[in-house]
């Protein structure tokens, strides 16, 4: 709770801040549509105010963006195309889906180079570099490639989001499962206890905090491969078809307006992961 | 090279070789088409043939991405500093900064080439808006990490706050600070190439790759997604050697030798 | 210590370092507020070397840290050299030593007894000296480029020893110093902060666990009760300064040191 009031402070000093930069930046687009309407000497103020209400601004004041989410939120049926509910019910299912297969890839190779060693020396450099590799460039391809094999809909979109969310998934869980102290350990060996018994009753549960951790990363890079997919594959919409439209035609506030859509979406999901992550602290009497 | 070093790289060589020895044994076999996947040597063949192109992009896609990486760091450990003395703006700019760096880029970027242009100005804007929140955050991160008692020295050498900053905080930061400048390399990397996406002259690795798939040139997307990758690696083994200098005091690297 | 003369107490005025009067000190924390100290009242003379003994939690740290001016006190009147401690704190009137050694691992030991003279402004030549004397008065001579994961513990703790006298304050104050460290090693110390002591003439406020320790280094041991910390007894040490470690084996040394014993005994309640 004391976390809220700087939070709010500093949210009500941005946009604050938004409405002076955005009167700022589309002040000479305005002007210029006023004298190209026969209309000169217009006054500063009415200007400005004309400048937050623009059809196509530089910047789109926060009530334009407001107005925008209101219309296509709530003013809209969830069924139409143009309803953001809509597109954002699309991106969330490829992102749910490719943040699953993610997950359990990371967390399946995490294991896997915890316990066996030469893995972690011949994939891991592959894997990083793996990461420099421009997503928008591959996913194309992958879906060209899926669309080969009559994959279509969302499963091409939910690979990549897949792909950018498994690697934080297995860095952080490869850190978690080598967390517990080298004394915890060497109790467990004088235990006899075999590997699975070491793994289910120390590492697993010393990985909590990496687990959930990496898990909140792992959504927000799925949503944003979810997001770059649709993007180059715009036709079954989403989130990113509509960022790409707005573009095409010009439509800022579209263009804002959807973006903190996926905002939203992302804080939204990360903070269920939160959730999910007190609930089994308290269980674990841990302090946080 | 110490035998040591090459032992290390051994694995992940022949792991790789082992990789594109079979891409191209399947790609021969199945005769899978170059537009669906072509083969290492076919992508080897591009890439010798096409280094005039791919350089003219590279040079095109750097200037944005190391621009943008230089301005966001900076900018990220500059804000960083100011608001060390306010724990209230700490707590209120710190999850805002998670938020934004979890927005997708590709939307921020056809914004800043409608405000910056289509030249290598924006993508720098993209890179500085995606490099800004990590250094912010390890920066933070970092300031707060020196410890207790070597905070109560510098108070009974009656040390000024900046004389405490420059002395002990700032030191104490540098592996905090080093993380995310390893972080931003990739980042830099993948900013300055998406946001060539959405607007761009006709050179840059973003284009390359726009354009060759809508000619279906897959060797050539490859050609430039290998440059991508080699110039990112390098990147980041240039600040993680820096880093080791910087910080060759810290537990980590201790603990590499025991 | 012989009734001074008429004339002479403005000098023995000038003569006390330490002067405590009535100091109480509660902390708030998250289980409620708890009194580490209690109507404390003490006066320290110049070149005294004062330990403090008592049970963990007695509040001895806390006493140091109040004097060193990094814990405020809640009621009562500290002096040092005659100024609060805060100004004391800021006339760099004191060094002190931690628990640990505390030393930055990005400077070499050298430009770490120098840190504290980079802080108070001398030039690059007299740092230069001073490093290079206090390196001699610990024995470090020819260690300093080394880093302090380089050297042992007992090398370390000696390096921020010569850290704290590097700029000369004519108060040293102690918490555990040699807590860390075996036997050994500690014996080696305890001698050389003696000597130390006997050549510089400093006043040296020690806080420590170990009561051999307290009774074989000091002119003056305060014993301390459990919290809330009181002073629970005061006794006297009257061994010449030159002293050597054989004397913990002489009677009058046991003498004190059951004093003391006593002392804790009776200030100290198992129901802790």
């Amino acid at each position: 709770m004391k976390n809220s009031l700087p939070i709010a402070f500093i949210v009500a000093v941005l946009i604050a801040l938004w409405y002076v930069a955005a009167v700022f930046m589309n002040l000479s687009l305005q002007r210029d549509l006023f004298a190209n309407g026969g209309r000169a000497d217009v006054s500063f103020g009415e200007t400005a105010i004309a400048a937050l209400n623009m059809d196509r601004p530089k910047l789109p004041a926060p009530h334009q963006i407001v107005g925008e989410l209101y219309r296509t939120v709530l003013d809209t049926p969830v069924t139409s195309k143009r309803s953001l509910v809509h597109h954002a019910l699309v991106t969330l299912q490829e992102t749910l889906l490719g943040f699953a297969i993610g997950a359990a890839l990371g967390i399946g190779l995490a294991v896997l180079i915890v316990h066996v060693g030469l893995l972690e020396k011949s994939m891991m450099p592959w894997v990083v570099a793996s990461q420099t590799i421009p997503i928008i460039a591959l996913a194309p391809m992958i879906v060209v490639i899926l669309n080969q094999f009559d994959i279509t809909g969302i499963l091409p979109k939910a690979v990549i989001a897949a792909y950018l969310s498994f690697f934080p998934v297995t860095v952080g869980i490869v850190k978690g499962l080598r967390s517990p102290d080298p004394l915890q350990m060497d109790l467990m060996r004088t235990y006899s206890a075999s590997r699975a018994q070491t793994f289910f009753k120390l590492r697993a549960p010393a990985s909590a905090p990496f687990f959930f951790a990496s898990m909140k990363v792992a959504v927000a890079a799925a949503l944003v491969g979810a997001v770059v997919a649709e993007v180059t594959k715009s036709e079954d919409g989403g989130l990113g078809a509509r960022l790409l439209a707005g573009s095409y035609y010009g439509q800022t506030v579209q263009i804002w307006a959807a973006l903190f859509a996926a905002a939203a979406l992302s804080a939204t999901l990360v903070s269920l992961i939160g959730l999910a992550d007190q609930l089994v602290a308290r269980r674990m009497g841990a302090a946080r | 090279m110490s035998p040591r070093a090459l032992g290390n790289l051994a694995p992940p060589a022949l792991f790789g070789a082992m990789v594109l020895v079979a891409w191209e044994a399947i790609v021969r076999f199945f005769h899978v088409p170059v537009v669906i996947l072509p083969a290492p040597t076919a992508i080897f063949v591009r890439f010798t043939h096409s280094i005039p192109t791919l350089a003219a992009d590279f040079m095109q896609t750097i200037q944005g991405a190391l621009a943008g990486y230089i301005i966001g760091s900076a900018a990220g450990l500059l804000v960083a500093i100011a608001i060390d003395r306010s724990g209230f703006l700490q707590r209120g700019l710190l999850p805002l900064g998670n938020l934004v760096s979890a927005l997708p880029i590709v939307g921020v970027a056809p914004i800043m080439v409608m405000w910056f242009g289509f030249d290598w100005q924006s993508k720098a804007a993209v890179v500085v808006v995606m490099t800004f929140f990590p250094m912010l955050v390890n920066a933070v991160a970092g300031l707060s990490s020196a410890g207790a008692m070597e905070c109560d020295l510098m108070k009974t050498y009656g040390a000024s706050y900046s004389q405490t900053l420059m002395k002990l905080r700032l030191p104490a930061a540098l592996p905090f600070i080093f993380n995310a400048l390893k972080l931003n390399t990739t980042l830099a990397m993948i900013g300055a190439i998406v946001a060539e996406f959405f607007g761009t002259p006709t050179v840059g690795m973003g284009f390359r790759i726009s354009t060759e798939v809508g000619h279906m040139s897959i060797d050539m997307v490859w050609a430039t997604i290998v440059v991508a990758a080699l110039a990112g690696s390098a990147f980041f083994a240039a600040v993680a050697l820096a880093e080791r200098r910087a910080t060759f005091w810290h537990a980590s690297y201790r603990q590499r030798a025991g | 210590m012989l009734a001074p003369l008429a004339e002479e107490a403005p000098a023995i005025m000038d003569q006390r370092v330490i002067d405590i009067a009535g100091l109480s000190l509660n902390f708030v924390t998250a289980d409620g507020p708890v009194q580490a100290l209690s109507g404390i009242d003490l006066a320290i003379e110049r070149g005294e070397f004062v330990s403090f003994i008592g049970p963990s939690g007695c509040g001895k740290t806390t006493l140091l840290r109040a004097i060193a001016d990094l814990e405020t006190p809640t009621s009562g009147a500290i002096r040092v050299n005659g100024m609060s401690p805060e100004e004391a704190r800021s006339r760099r009137a004191y060094g002190y030593v931690f628990q640990a050694p505390a030393l930055y691992p990005w400077r070499n030991i050298a430009r770490n007894i120098g840190l504290p003279l980079e802080i108070m402004g001398f030039s690059a030549q007299e740092r230069a000296a001073r490093v290079a004397r206090g390196l001699e008065l610990v024995n470090l001579t020819g260690f300093g480029k080394k880093f302090p994961w380089q050297l042992s513990g007992g090398m370390q703790q000696r390096a921020s020893i010569a850290r704290a006298l590097s700029f000369d304050p004519d108060l040293l104050l102690m918490d555990e110093p040699f807590g860390a460290l075996d036997e050994i090693v500690r014996d080696k110390l305890n001698e050389q902060l003696l000597r130390l002591w006997d050549l510089t003439r400093k006043t040296v406020l020690f806080v420590t666990h170990s009561i051999p320790e307290a009774v074989f280094l000091s002119t003056r041991i305060v014993v301390m009760s459990p919290r809330p910390g009181r002073v629970h007894d005061v006794i006297d040490c009257a061994f010449p300064r030159d002293r050597s470690l054989d004397i913990r084996e002489t009677p009058q040394f046991l003498e004190i040191a059951n004093r003391v014993r006593q002392g804790l005994r009776e200030g100290h309640s198992y129901e802790d």
